[in-house]
């Protein structure tokens, strides 16, 4: 099990408590009506699937039923660092020197 | 048809009222708060107009901190997120309390009486915290859960926002449709120490 730790509680709590809830940082386009339909399609249904640093949105479901962000490594599954809605990952890809 | 409709807790059919005091040597002591004013209040934590009016009508200060809970003679309020909180009054009381809100507050908020969602249940006695070793993955030790403090969490399962009263006295507030289920649990679970109903 993984303790995660939750912006909103402060402080780390069991894995259970919590889900996955896809990629963070997504942008619901302004205008919708100005875009073409596949700009549209890839801001509904295309997705990051990188082997290594990963942005995501987390639920902290069982707790305070707040959702925030986590910047993951998904091949070791090492969270790095969990910050709330609105904030941006001090982690990267580019500082970590992968793609 | 009878014109009073008679308000049942959730665990009505478990007819506690006939096990109290069947068995007086448990190593756990379950009662049950029924049918207490559960109000669940929504507002912004930075607006000091909110704050003030809270704090007015209930007579005690919202507690703002992460997982913290405050007590006024009038209610018992728990911190379940950065905007929301639980206030928990006296049977009967809800809508007095309620309006009373309503009256203090101005803006962008949220009351909303959620009484027949949930149930309190209090645990209590020498074995407690084996039980709650059980249930929860929660790390029970004082320091890390101190008397006062409220988390949402798992238990058994299913979830519930746990509140330490005392070093051995937890209460539980479980939803209505899970309160069957975390009853047959705390059955289950305490067989080993002996249940006592009060």
């Amino acid at each position: 099990m993984l303790l995660i730790h939750c912006p909103y509680c402060e402080e780390m709590r069991e894995e259970e408590e919590f889900s996955p809830a896809g990629q963070a940082h997504i942008e619901r386009p302004l205008q919708p009506e100005d875009i073409s339909d596949e700009q549209w399609a890839h801001y509904l249904f295309f997705r990051k699937n990188p082997r290594g640093l990963h942005h995501e949105m987390w639920l902290h479901a069982a707790g305070c039923r707040k959702y925030f962000n986590a910047t993951r490594n998904t091949a070791t599954y090492e969270i790095m660092e969990t910050y709330k809605m609105g904030q941006a990952p001090r982690v990267t890809a580019n500082e970590e020197g992968q793609s | 048809m009878s014109k009073s409709i008679q308000a049942e807790s959730p665990l009505h059919h478990a007819q506690l009222e006939q096990l109290i005091g069947q068995s007086s040597e448990g190593g756990i002591t379950l009662h049950e708060h029924k049918l207490l004013g559960h109000l669940n209040l929504r507002g912004n934590a930075a607006d000091t107009a909110f704050l003030a009016g809270v704090q007015e009508a209930l007579g005690v200060a919202l507690p703002t901190a992460p997982c913290s809970s405050a007590k006024s003679e009038l209610a018992q309020i728990m911190w379940l997120a950065p905007d929301e909180w639980l206030v928990i009054v006296e049977s009967g009381t809800e809508f007095d309390v309620e309006q009373k809100l309503r009256s203090y507050l101005t803006g962008h908020f949220a009351v909303s009486d959620i009484s027949g969602a949930q149930t309190l249940l209090e645990l209590s006695g020498k074995d407690i915290i084996g039980l709650m070793k059980k249930s929860t993955g929660y790390d029970l030790h004082l320091e890390s859960f101190p008397v006062g403090k409220v988390i949402g969490t798992t238990f058994a399962k299913t979830g519930a926002h746990i509140l330490r009263l005392d070093e051995n006295t937890f209460q539980l507030v479980v939803r209505r449709s899970f309160s069957d289920y975390v009853w047959l649990w705390i059955q289950q679970s305490s067989q080993e120490y002996g249940l006592t109903i009060v």
